[in-house]
């Protein structure tokens, strides 16, 4: 006699469909963890359009001295402070210089200050959490302190009193901000390695004789590589606010250097805000576009590398 | 609880004191001494003056000397004068700190109600229309920057308005209109608005993102299933087992809002003329005066570390699983 009703002994209650398999079954390699991450990005509409707009502002930043009708700071003689028109499609500034150009040009600045500034924080942010992570102790505490210490000063009044003085070069603005942005980095990393280094992994690494760096380079850092991915797209967006700000205070890029804050700081003179609303608007559009599309990336990457992390549990 | 307090004070001494190493030190070694950076190029000032003029202002003695003297001055609440002007710096921030707390406090009010509301309401709709919409609120509420959005209000709310309908709906700046004939605190309230919906718009994404996801949390615990298997109504089940457990930790989110509360306020001061603080900050950036910037850095750090130590112990005090730890 055997328990399991079999589908030709007659109608047993309502008809059950017959399981099918939805996948392919055929024998193929399993997909790796950033295949299957991938997979779901692509998935996400939205972080892919993102996607494909900053990787089409990085080409027009790298191509900008080619692509641009324009120099940035080329003076029209014949238009200044011109509506969009045919021979300026977004219209020309009070100096007469192209706005589209300077917007191509801008892009070069912007991004390129997002990428090493955030490159900067992450090296100093990975050694220093590692460290504290890892080491525990003495070493943890002493780190932990200077985060909290640099996490209650406004990086921003910081970089706003020194700027001026070093030089207000898209280089030092890179760095500064660089400079002051780590400690969420550190926390991050601190956090991880505190858990991942009591995993049996790690035991196992230290059992066969791995040295404490080759622990830490190969088997726990890869580890942590998704949330610092994730929290490096968000603060390069964030650097990238913090750079047009400056510039917007008048406290950084200044024209005729083409910057999308510098050029957004036209808005701060009443006569182009109220008068010439296409010179501002544009810079303003840029900076708006670009940040947005970076942190839906970040979102979309937060989804697809630790899909536990959002929506409900389970 | 009263140990809870304490500990969190100890914690708290050696940060401060920390800051006050760090801005002391920021303004000082920055190349280009504060004196020189005054001097205009080209004019005719001796260096015999500069170097009288450094030791007046105790500027040629080391570092560690300057630094002890001048925290001495700081905790009897002396932050020095001005380089440019020579006002008591003190005195210019306890004039503009009222100006500033009425802008970030209305903000912060604004956030605080508008976020949780929205957050509860997102979360318990997920996936629906409105939870969709919120999401792309929180996104351009970390992405779009206060400048910008100051921008866009000055042109569409106070500018446009006037120039097409010729209505003055809201003003474009400052804190009082001289020649209004509205009573000075409504009028104040007026000029108020803009800037304040500014200032709210990135602290709400923030309240309305953490709202949201610990409400999403609590909402699949296992005791709210109980409360429901028991036969609460749904009500009863929302309002005692489900925002009574998830709005606990959203206390914890006044103190982290903090800082970008400060740094959208230096923003939103400088474009609306708003007499504070962080306007106070962007004008002495502009005239170089370093000992005025030290102030303000001094000022709002102290601010956030009491912030974060009052909503620690706010958080200890609401819920006393934390006491423990």
């Amino acid at each position: 006699m055997t328990a399991i009703a079999r589908p030709d002994e007659g109608p047993i209650g309502p008809e059950v469909p017959i399981w099918q398999p939805t996948t392919d079954l055929s024998l193929r390699p399993p997909l790796s963890p950033r295949q299957l991450a991938w997979r779901r990005f692509r998935r996400n509409r939205l972080a892919m359009t993102s996607l494909i707009v900053v990787v089409a502002l990085a080409v027009i930043a790298i191509l900008a001295s080619v692509i641009a009708p324009y120099s940035p700071t080329e003076v029209d003689l014949k238009a200044f402070g011109k509506p969009p028109s045919l021979s300026h499609i977004l219209g020309s500034d009070r100096s007469g210089r192209d706005v589209l150009s300077r917007l191509m040009h801008g892009a070069r600045v912007s991004l390129s200050v997002g990428v090493v500034a955030v490159g900067i924080y992450l090296a100093i942010g990975i050694t220093l959490g590692s460290l504290a992570g890892y080491r525990r102790g003495w070493t943890d505490a002493i780190i932990g302190r200077v985060t909290d210490t640099v996490m209650a000063i406004p990086a921003l009044l910081i970089i706003l009193a020194v700027v001026p003085l070093i030089g207000r070069s898209p280089l030092n603005i890179m760095i500064v901000i660089g400079l002051l942005n780590w400690p969420a980095v550190t926390r991050l990393v601190r956090g991880e390695f505190l858990s991942l280094r009591e995993r049996e992994f790690t035991l196992a690494a230290r059992g066969i004789g791995a040295r404490d760096r080759r622990i830490i380079l190969r088997h726990i850092l890869p580890n942590v590589t998704g949330p610092l991915v994730v929290l490096a797209s968000f603060g390069m967006a964030e650097a990238m606010i913090i750079e047009a700000g400056l510039s917007v205070l008048g406290l950084g890029i200044q024209p005729p250097d083409a910057s999308w804050g510098g050029d957004l700081q036209a808005a701060t003179d009443v006569g182009v805000l109220t008068q010439k609303p296409w010179l501002w608007m544009a810079p303003g559009a840029a900076i708006a576009i670009a940040v947005l599309s970076i942190n839906f990336i970040g979102d979309g990457l937060r989804d697809a590398l630790d899909p536990r992390a959002s929506g409900v549990r389970r | 609880m009263l140990r809870f307090i304490a500990r969190r004070l100890l914690i708290a001494v050696p940060i401060l004191l920390g800051v006050t190493v760090l801005t002391f030190t920021f303004a000082n070694i920055a190349p280009g001494d504060p004196i020189s950076a005054l001097v205009r190029p080209g004019s005719d000032v001796k260096p015999r003056d500069i170097e009288k003029l450094k030791e007046a202002l105790g500027l040629n003695k080391p570092l560690p000397e300057r630094y002890v003297n001048w925290l001495g001055q700081v905790v009897q609440g002396n932050l020095g004068a001005e380089l440019v002007g020579g006002g008591s710096i003190a005195k210019a921030l306890a004039n503009r700190v009222p100006n500033t707390i009425k802008l970030m406090g209305t903000a912060l009010t604004i956030s605080v109600v508008l976020g949780v509301l929205l957050g509860i309401l997102s979360a318990f709709r997920q996936h629906s229309k409105l939870d969709n919409a919120m999401t792309v609120v929180v996104i351009s509420g970390i992405s779009l920057p206060p400048y910008l959005l100051a921008i866009l209000a000055i042109y569409f709310l106070a500018v446009v308005p006037f120039q097409l309908f010729g209505i003055k709906l809201l003003p474009a700046g400052g804190q009082v209109d001289p020649v209004s004939t509205l009573p000075p605190i409504v009028d104040e309230l007026w000029h108020l608005i803009l800037p304040a919906l500014v200032l709210a718009f990135a602290g709400t994404a923030t309240f309305l993102r953490y709202t949201r996801a610990s409400v999403l949390e609590v909402m699949h615990r296992d005791f709210v299933t109980t409360a429901r298997s028991k036969g609460l109504p749904e009500q009863a089940v929302r309002l005692r087992h489900i925002l009574r457990n998830a709005l606990l930790p959203v206390v914890t989110v006044l103190g982290l809002s903090m800082p970008s509360l400060i740094v959208g306020a230096i923003f939103v001061e400088t474009l609306f003329s708003w007499p504070g603080i962080g306007q106070y900050a962007i004008e002495s950036t502009r005239e170089h005066d370093y000992a005025a910037i030290m102030g303000v850095g001094l000022l709002t750090s102290t601010a956030i570390v009491v912030a974060n130590l009052v909503t620690d112990v706010a958080y200890a005090f609401v819920d006393p699983r934390i006491r423990v730890r």
